[in-house]
């Protein structure tokens, strides 16, 4: 066992796949020398060189275009953003060229585009941005989103081992507040499953990404209600796993859905429509959305923690929900 | 057959080592192209093609040029008035044809229009690597570089061929992957085509200088003007282009001054256009003006240019036929293959040869 923090294990998912398949490869913005922003791609330059670590331009449309035609060839490209924010500047060519393809002509395109997401960390408007909602709209993308190390890398090995193009959102809050002992082995966690971080039969939290935290604080905290309260980790956002959301409602009736993402066409929009359309018949209190402000992401800690969801507000939406 | 008069030796031209076969073949696509199409007007017009019908009327010969001046594995990525380069590459006018009504047979089977798809033989492959652009132009560019950089990653490099409009390069995906190509210094040709108007937009709406080959001069590569309608001098310029990046000098860009002489797709009565202007590119048409040098330098007598018009004609003709008898698609099919645990299609594209291969 080897103790990993979030970030390591990321590095460690594209160290393991990179030794394993001389198909993948990396780039993106100071990937090379300096190791990433972050450092996720620290020390994977002087083990396989600058061919396949390769340091681009400033150019988020060249980089996902590139790695699109190496990936047409058989290449599995893993891009990566510096910020996910910025995955706005190439937002046309994730989604009309990479995620159409298979669907128009029937190649895929295997290429993982991961960056850091998320706020908490004072980011401000333009680096702490959740944009899963505008792709989780996009047919032929898939959307993950780890809460803890073991899945980091579990997922990010699967997401560059499949063969359609997989947005890969790392909670840059998580990086280094979490660490974990990783199996040795070469695990990979199934992209399309969620998992139950805590069971509990009063009301279902279901989350992802650093919010699984904050649910996992705020069912310790109701256990003084004496309320049991159980909390689905989605781990992929697109495809839902539609099976596991509706199982645990069918346990416990109620339904909270959280997310950091602004609340106004954000994910939990169509996760709560799933419960309304296929689990009517569980329920004993309307679906309830916890989400962030309709508000770009503030840069002052007040107001940013005023901003996002947090366990303080997780127990009174959840105590309003059962008191229904 | 008279032999054909050599250039003498003092200026070297890629063009003068083609054969008289392929001094021919050349004449062949670029008559195909035009005769598909013909055969798409009649066809548009009798309402059998779905949506637009977008015509490089007058362009031809730089599409069929600048594909023929590749190696046969070499990569090529077309838009929509390249229907020259997709048919010197291979691909049947069946399938051009199937496309453009949206049918089953159609290499995207009815999923998407006109010239977008793709065919991608495996690494070791001879066949040709082509990749269908999407309707936001510019795109094809850093896609065609990252085509060359996963060829060379794999051991199999393939120079990379794509066309640009005036309008196009004022897109930022343009920029991006020209920067791209340059600073990894891919082996990727761009032909720029100067054809006057991006829709209604004339050239000096889209750029404040004089000449579109100046666009290079920002990433520091080489470029080039040659008259776009000059069969031979557009071959020349992507042969020394393709040639220098396959031999590790990195990306070029071509430019051609040509003429669209239809609007931006049938539909468009191109009131914008200026009489004379068509008038005086009418006078330049690529093919008239390849077939006056044919014959001019002995290649072919009239007759036998004649006999490869008939031919193409009829090849269009037969192959229009053979797609528009086959089926629209199912529509029970319509929401399968969106990822790769319903992969449900294959890419399939069969190629063929020229009757002067």
């Amino acid at each position: 066992m080897a103790t990993l923090t979030y970030l390591e294990a990321i590095r460690s998912a594209m160290a393991e796949e990179m030794a394993r398949d001389e198909r993948v490869f990396v780039l993106g913005e100071d990937v090379g020398a300096y190791g990433g922003a972050f450092k996720a791609t620290e020390g994977l330059l002087g083990r396989f060189g600058a061919e396949r670590v390769i340091d681009t331009p400033i150019s988020e449309t060249a980089i996902i275009g590139a790695a699109v035609g190496a990936a047409y060839l058989g290449m599995r490209p893993i891009a990566e953003m510096q910020f996910i924010d910025f995955i706005a500047c190439c937002f046309n060519i994730v989604t009309n060229f990479a995620a159409k393809s298979r669907y128009r002509w029937g190649a895929g395109v295997p290429m993982v585009v991961r960056g850091p997401c998320g706020g908490g960390v004072g980011g401000g408007p333009f680096h702490s941005g959740n944009p899963e909602a505008y792709f989780a709209h996009t047919a032929g993308l898939k959307i993950v989103e780890p809460a803890t190390p073991h899945d980091a890398k579990g997922l990010l090995k699967a997401a560059i081992r499949d063969d359609d193009p997989v947005l890969f959102l790392e909670h840059k809050y998580l990086y280094r507040r979490l660490k974990e002992d990783l199996p040795e082995d070469d695990y990979i966690v199934p992209i399309g499953k969620a998992i139950v971080r805590r069971e509990g039969s009063d009301a279902s939290v279901v989350t992802f990404g650093a919010m699984v935290h904050v649910a996992l604080e705020a069912a310790t905290r109701l256990e003084e209600d004496g309320l049991d309260i159980e909390v689905l980790d989605l781990r992929t956002l697109a495809p839902l796993d539609r099976r596991a959301i509706l199982e645990s409602v069918a346990r416990t009736s109620r339904a909270l859905v959280l997310h950091e993402a602004s609340r106004t066409g954000g994910i939990g929009g169509e996760i709560a429509a799933c419960i309304a359309e296929e689990g009517f018949e569980y329920l004993d209190a309307p679906v309830t959305r916890l989400a962030s402000l309709d508000t770009p992401v503030p840069y002052s800690p007040p107001l940013e923690r005023a901003f996002m969801p947090d366990a303080d507000k997780v127990v009174d939406a959840i105590r309003r929900l059962v008191r229904y | 057959m008279a032999p054909r008069t050599t250039a003498s030796a003092a200026v070297e031209r890629p063009f003068d080592a083609l054969s008289r076969n392929q001094l021919l073949e050349l004449f062949y696509y670029a008559r195909l192209t035009r005769d598909v199409e013909e055969r798409l007007a009649i066809l548009y017009r009798q309402n059998k093609v779905v949506g637009g019908l977008y015509r490089s009327l007058g362009q031809e010969g730089e599409s069929v040029a600048a594909a023929y001046a590749l190696a046969r594995r070499d990569a090529v990525a077309p838009l929509i008035r390249n229907l020259g380069a997709i048919l010197t590459r291979g691909v049947r006018p069946r399938d051009l044809f199937a496309q453009y009504m949206a049918k089953a047979s159609s290499p995207t089977r009815g999923r998407d229009l006109n010239t977008h798809f793709s065919h991608i033989p495996p690494p070791d492959s001879d066949e040709p690597v082509i990749i269908g652009p999407i309707s936001m132009l510019g795109d094809l560019v850093p896609v065609i570089a990252g085509v060359t950089l996963g060829a060379r990653m794999q051991r199999h490099p393939r120079v990379g061929l794509t066309f640009v409009g005036d309008g196009a390069t004022s897109t930022g995906s343009f920029h991006e992957g020209m920067n791209l190509a340059a600073v990894l210094k891919l082996p990727v040709v761009v032909v720029a085509e100067d054809n006057k108007f991006a829709y209604s937009t004339p050239v000096p709406m889209q750029m404040a200088i004089d000449r579109i080959d100046r666009r290079a001069e920002a990433y520091g590569i080489p470029h080039e003007m040659v008259d776009g309608n000059d069969m031979p001098a557009v071959y020349d310029a992507v042969k020394r282009a393709a040639d220098r990046a396959r031999a590790g000098g990195g990306p070029s860009l071509v430019g051609v001054d040509t003429m669209r002489m239809r609007g931006h797709a049938e539909h468009d009565d191109m009131r914008y256009v200026p009489r004379e202007l068509l008038e005086q590119w009418k006078a330049r048409d690529p093919i008239d003006r390849y077939r006056r040098w044919l014959l001019d330098h002995d290649v072919a007598r009239e007759h036998e240019i004649d006999d490869i018009a008939k031919m193409t004609a009829r090849h269009a003709a037969e192959e229009a036929q053979l797609a528009g008898e086959s089926p629209l698609p199912d529509p029970a099919k319509a929401a399968r293959g969106v990822c790769a645990e319903d992969a449900w299609m294959e890419p399939r594209l069969e190629l063929v040869k020229s009757p002067f291969a």
